[in-house]
């Protein structure tokens, strides 16, 4: 008789799978990027700052930036579930719904980092970027920045996933619920390349953000996965 | 509160493999299923019949967990908690519920894990059980339909289920597959698995059902021992109209030489 799979051995094949797809399919990762290069390269039109000038708006135009570029690849991850409906293979195995959950965040972690990595070079050629603070300061806001959205994002997109309108209400629901992690990562960046103050207030409302944001998607993702 | 589900027959109670009770399935202001209560015995293969309409995936949907009831009760296995039995049950939907750019065997390797089967030669086995070649490298989603039905049908299987539901399971599938499909069902009966599917192909079925459920505007309104020809007829009179049709239409739009 078989038995019901682990939570973290469903997570790891889970994705797996999903970076599989999208190594084959590259949906997301494009979208994302196509995106992202067009809000750069348009903004650095639209202004010519002084390098004083750029310490202080490069971290709202990054995260605005990644923001919008990870809603498209939001909607793309459970699109793909939705092809020959394939979610309901999974509703119907004893696998845990959480590891869905688990993966497909994680996953959108991996793609968002990847962009991340790619784009914020081009910021720093195209602003003239550098830093006052310290770097490592600027690496945890973003490991806890990008939770933040991406934890958000996969719960509202799995919401939202049978509205007519899904690629509307996605960001409808998500803004506004990120506008508190928006605010601190645009803040954090910002204190850490003009170095004027601390980011040690923002980094922790991101931390307790992360916290309290990923356990109420993991507790709410089951009646989520299965409502019809 | 007494039990819903009792199933006592001679003072002896029978575990039935799939108990509904007065279910019914509303879809906004459309009733999909009107009341149904029914008791199905293991080990048997049954096969849904009824028009497009007549509720009988949604019926199939219900007792596979996939949609709740409005109102009423379904047992599964014995169990009214169809999570509890989730190992125990396969499904094959009116869509493959597969990944399309995935092959056959990865998508056999990802669905059996979701099962705890981490076995790849059971996969393998799978697909050739379907008929097809384990080794074929092209994605799902180069597949001929009747080919993704197949394998349809070999994820649903995987995990070696007691319990099966299968939804329209030969739609696009060429004659000789269906009817490889269907020895393929009754050897699995014969082994002991209770099997649903839903058909409008009944002439396919009528060699191996058991018994057959007649559904109409969401009401069950008969249930007989294998497909009697007075049931049987209506669909098969239905082919040769449809077929009697399309040829005079073809006949008509000939130009003499």
């Amino acid at each position: 008789m078989n038995t019901a799979p682990g939570l973290w051995a469903i997570t790891r094949r889970s994705l797996a799978k999903d970076l599989r797809l999208e190594w084959r399919s590259k949906d997301a990762i494009n979208s994302m990027l196509f995106f992202a290069l067009l809000v750069v390269v348009i903004f650095s039109f639209g202004f010519d700052p002084t390098a004083e000038e750029s310490r202080k708006i490069a971290g709202g135009l990054l995260w605005v930036a990644i923001l919008f570029a990870t809603v498209v690849a939001l909607n793309q991850t459970w699109t793909r579930e939705l092809r020959n409906q394939v979610l309901d293979a999974y509703r119907l195995s004893p696998a845990p719904p959480m590891a869905l959950f688990l993966a497909k965040t994680v996953g959108n972690f991996i793609f968002v980092t990847i962009l991340e990595v790619l784009m914020v070079p081009l910021f720093v050629v195209f602003y003239n970027l550098r830093s006052v603070g310290p770097l490592w300061q600027l690496l945890v806001v973003a490991v806890l920045a990008t939770w933040a959205l991406v934890v958000n994002g996969t719960f509202f997109a799995a919401l939202s996933i049978r509205t007519r309108s899904r690629e509307i209400m996605l960001p409808l629901i998500l803004f506004p619920i990120s506008i508190p992690a928006l605010l601190a990562m645009v803040d954090a960046t910002t204190s850490i390349l003009t170095g004027d103050s601390s980011p040690m207030f923002w980094i922790r409302l991101l931390a307790v953000y992360d916290l309290v944001f990923t356990t109420v998607s993991l507790i709410l993702f089951e009646p989520v996965l299965n409502a019809e | 509160m007494g039990d819903p589900h009792p199933s006592v027959v001679g003072g002896c109670e029978i575990q039935s493999a799939v108990s509904v009770r007065d279910v019914v399935r509303h879809f906004g202001r459309f009733a999909a299923l009107r009341g149904i209560s029914a008791e199905f015995a293991p080990g048997q293969l049954y096969v849904l019949l009824g028009e497009n309409g007549a509720g009988k995936s949604t019926l199939l949907r219900v007792i596979a967990g996939l949609l709740a009831p409005s109102r009423g009760s379904v047992r599964v296995l014995g169990s009214e908690n169809i999570r509890e039995v989730a190992t125990r049950f396969g499904y094959m939907g009116h869509a493959p519920l597969l990944y399309e750019e995935m092959s056959a065997l990865e998508n056999l390797e990802y669905f059996s894990a979701l099962y705890g089967i981490e076995d790849h030669a059971r996969c393998e086995e799978a697909i050739r059980t379907v008929g097809l070649d384990p080794a074929l490298e092209r994605r799902v989603g180069q597949y001929s339909q009747g080919m993704r039905q197949r394998i349809s049908l070999a994820r649903a299987i995987v995990h070696g289920p007691e319990l099966l539901f299968l939804d329209e399971p030969f739609s696009n599938v060429d004659v000789r597959s269906a009817k490889q499909m269907t020895t393929l069902l009754a050897r699995m009966r014969d082994a002991g698995t209770t099997i649903f599917v839903v058909t409008h192909q009944a002439a396919l079925m009528e060699p191996v059902a058991d018994e057959c459920i007649v559904l109409d505007a969401g009401r069950l309104i008969a249930r007989e021992k294998g497909i009697p020809a007075r049931l049987l007829t209506p669909y098969l009179a239905e082919e040769s109209a449809a077929l009697r049709r399309h040829t005079l239409q073809g006949n008509a739009g000939e130009v003499e030489p």
